[in-house]
């Protein structure tokens, strides 16, 4: 394979676990809730994705299950912050922790033990084109989704009455109350589409890009994906941009790294995606005043309905 | 021969919050085509009253007839469907959301969006409340946004019109238009319950009107031929001493000077300032009046410090140039500043009245020693303010947030004064505050200018500026007019400087 192609096959599959990540916070952050919980609920995706493909064989199973244990991590922190009013932030923090705690212990037993990566979606014919098939065709059916779920977000948010109500709770949730919409609801609704999204994000790291179960191998791409969301001013399509051009940094430095190319150490290489999303944040926080309109007006801020 | 059936008709409604009777055993009735009003101090009920009404909540105990027939009116969206429509007093309108998507969230119907469209315009246009359906909200004037919120009841062909006070925002000439309106839809048969702290508004609109006090309904009368000084004792439940006109003052030295005050704005949505020159004397008291967001805000900022002035002589205490100074170095300097918004600006709703008290005060008053806090001080200082300013509390160690707006304001504008400041800047003083507290804040700032204090007062409500004021002017598109003598000053000129009809004449000098 050509390698700029190559490499390009390899930018696709860095970029696909941050845009269904931050696909799914962008609905929670647009309904007002503010998840940092991301990394957490990826972690616990990626074991339980990857613990049960290995015990039944099935990678449907598998990506089920990290749907689900993404989804579960998403009810507690709903229960907790919509239920019980707790602080979305320091909850979404200890979700975090609690998702690489936990992750560790299930997959202790797993470390080191490989499992099969998830089948690619060959097209006869279509797949042996030069350049286009392996850009095109030939992923594995969570690079698909991702974008797909861009564009059904987008449809979603833009044109359809309930994406209309989740953006009206997130931008002022007393008036949407007044008008008689279930804010809290919708928002449990949106969390939990979050946390799926994140443990697919998390099957992803451990059945594709690198099938395999590692501690803590989301390695902050959880964090990354909250950065995504508002590097993309909460639009969908920016989020894909966004994506494509993050997990463009990260093969990068990995490639800058293999062939030696820069006489750094390699450690200050495998900062560059981190720094990249330091930078992107300081620069949209800049040119702050208009941005401020982007953020969901009530993101963050808990919602008690008046008895 | 029997007359129509009430269109609404509540019996014996009661409501109970933790520890708070909001309504108990209220019986109201609306009838068809009716302009009905709904009085009564803040804390009386009317808003637990509505929201009743409206779906928003459920009462303990009574029933809800609608045209004869009892209901239950479970939701908004079912209240919606009895053909209830409400115009919220703090808008229930989403920013980031179009014209017509703010629409279609508050209607049951569901819409093509371009029928939706064409319904907008072909309502809005037949009631003379242009519109255009497709411009994001924050966009728009806050006469517009109340538009959104009428046309989004009379989309549904409502049978009752609830009204929240809606007049507050508005200047005389939209008002005028609102009643018109108004009057327009009664004699369609629509009936209008009719919330308001303005009685004179009332008594020009309303053909009844239920006033509570405490929960309860304390009289039903006709307003056309009460005074609004009777009813508004019936609220309070106590005769009120109007605050006596002022007379003219005396051409004293000038205590505030600001000369040529031009600034950007911070928020690329503000209002820039623009050559703004005006002066208030000692002992007089001095207003600007305007529309929302015509600089009001900004104005407030730069006089108070928190956005320095470009030049330190655009702003002067007397002959201290203190353009370039902060809020602290300012206060010291006897400048004292009420903002418009309560919780959050002139206090912080967490803290207890206590450290609301500090916040403020501690450089006039010695209240820190070598950076201590002298608690004792605080303390005597605050319980001074709610014994003085009748602050009602159940003590100095609640929090700011848990005082209804009128008291929490009658702390704020006492803590101010009892600053003893040369110079009163007050926004909006009594915003949202009823009519009991409202008198009490206009003599506090009266006695203050009698005292020799100069005081300027920044205010929407025109009434409160032709009671309050020796001289006003007015501010439009971040430009203030010249200023007028109260007492021989035109309101409908006033209306038409607000409102951007007539340019203002250049700002006399100082």
């Amino acid at each position: 394979m050509d390698p700029i192609v190559a490499t390009t096959v390899s930018v696709i599959s860095a970029a696909t676990p941050l845009l269904l990540a931050a696909n799914g916070e962008l609905v929670a952050e647009k309904a007002g809730v503010l998840n940092l919980g991301v990394e957490g609920m990826m972690l616990v995706g990626a074991v339980s994705g990857f613990a049960v493909t290995l015990i039944t064989g099935s990678a449907t199973l598998g990506i089920l299950a990290a749907a689900s244990a993404g989804a579960l991590l998403a009810l507690l922190f709903g229960l907790l912050t919509l239920g019980l009013m707790a602080n979305q932030v320091a909850t979404g923090l200890a979700l975090t922790i609690f998702g690489v705690g936990v992750s560790s212990l299930v997959g202790a037993g797993f470390v080191g033990t490989p499992v099969e990566r998830l089948p690619r979606l060959d097209i006869p014919g279509l797949s042996d084109l030069p350049v286009l098939g392996p850009l095109l065709f030939g992923h594995d059916a969570l690079v698909y989704l991702s974008v797909a779920m861009v564009a059904l977000t987008a449809w979603f948010l833009g044109r359809t009455r309930a994406g209309m109500i989740l953006r009206a709770c997130g931008e002022n949730d007393e008036a949407a109350h007044a008008l008689g919409y279930p804010v809290i609801a919708v928002r449990f609704a949106a969390v939990l589409f979050g946390g799926v999204m994140s443990g697919l994000a998390g099957a992803f790291l451990s059945l594709s890009y690198t099938p395999m179960w590692v501690e803590a191998m989301t390695a902050g791409r959880g964090w990354i994906a909250l950065a995504l969301v508002v590097f993309a001013a909460w639009r969908p399509w920016r989020l894909l941009i966004g994506a494509y051009l993050f997990g463009g940094v990260t093969i990068l430095q990995l490639h800058a790294q293999g062939l030696g190319l820069f006489a750094v150490p390699s450690q200050v290489l495998s900062m560059l995606p981190y720094l990249a999303t330091i930078l992107v944040l300081t620069l949209i926080a800049a040119g702050s005043g208009r941005r401020r309109l982007d953020a969901p007006a009530c993101l963050g801020r808990p919602f008690r309905p008046p008895a | 021969m029997s007359a129509p059936p009430n269109r609404l008709e509540l019996r014996g409604i009661t409501k109970r919050f933790p520890g708070v009777l909001a309504n108990d055993r209220v019986d109201l009735a609306v009838r068809p085509g009716e302009i009905h009003a709904l009085l009564g101090e803040n804390g009386a009920g009317k808003s637990t009253l509505v929201k009743i009404v409206y779906g928003v909540l459920q009462p303990d105990e009574g029933e809800i007839l609608w045209e004869g027939r009892r209901v239950e009116i479970r939701s908004p969206h079912q209240a919606r469907r009895l053909g209830i429509g409400m115009v919220f007093q703090h808008f229930t309108l989403f920013e980031a959301l179009s014209v017509r998507e703010n629409i279609a969230l508050g209607l049951e119907e569901r819409y093509e969006r371009g029928e939706l469209e064409r319904r907008i315009r072909e309502v809005s246009e037949g009631y003379g409340l242009p519109l255009d359906p497709d411009r994001d909200v924050h966009t728009l004037s806050v006469g517009e946004r109340q538009r959104i919120e009428i046309l989004r009841c009379l989309l549904q062909n409502p049978r009752l019109l609830v009204m929240d006070e809606p007049t507050s925002v508005l200047t005389p000439q939209e008002v005028d238009r609102l009643f018109a309106t108004l009057r327009r839809l009664a004699a369609e048969g629509c009936s209008i319950l009719y919330i308001s702290h303005k009685l004179e508004e009332v008594k020009a609109l309303c053909e009844r009107a239920t006033i509570l006090r405490g929960g309860r309904v304390v009289a039903v009368c006709d307003p056309r031929v009460e005074t609004a000084r009777s009813m508004a004792e019936t609220m309070v439940g106590a005769a009120i001493r109007e605050p006596a006109r002022p007379a003219g003052r005396l051409k004293r030295a000038p205590r505030l000077l600001v000369d040529r005050l031009s600034l950007e704005p911070e928020d690329p949505f503000g209002t820039a300032l623009r050559d703004i020159t005006f002066l208030v004397r000692r002992g007089e008291i001095f207003g600007i009046a305007g529309v929302a967001g015509n600089g009001q805000d900004e104005l407030l900022a730069a006089l108070s410090g928190e956005r320095p002035a470009p030049k330190p002589e655009m702003v002067r205490i007397g002959d201290a140039r203190v353009g370039r100074l902060g809020p602290t170095a300012r206060r010291r300097l006897g400048l004292c500043v009420i903002p418009e918004e309560r919780n959050g600006h002139a206090a912080v709703p967490e803290l207890t009245l206590t450290e609301n008290a500090l916040l403020s005060a501690h450089g006039r008053l010695q209240l820190l020693r070598l950076g201590f806090v002298r608690r004792r001080a605080v303390a005597a200082f605050a319980r001074r303010i709610v014994e003085r300013f009748d602050v009602r509390t159940p003590g100095i160690e609640v929090t700011a947030g848990s005082l209804s707006g009128g008291n929490l304001q009658k702390f704020v504008v006492g803590r101010e004064i009892l600053q003893n400041p040369e110079v009163l800047i007050a926004a909006q003083p009594t915003w949202g505050v009823d009519a009991g507290a409202a008198v009490a804040i206009h003599a506090a700032l009266l006695e203050l200018a009698e005292r020799g204090t100069a005081v300027l007062v920044i205010s929407q409500d025109l009434d409160e500026l032709l009671a309050l004021t020796d001289r006003l002017a007015v501010i439009h598109a971040g430009r203030l007019s010249r200023s007028f003598e109260t007492r021989d000053v035109e309101i409908a000129r006033i209306g038409m400087l607000m409102a951007g009809v007539e340019e203002p004449a250049p700002a006399e000098a100082s």
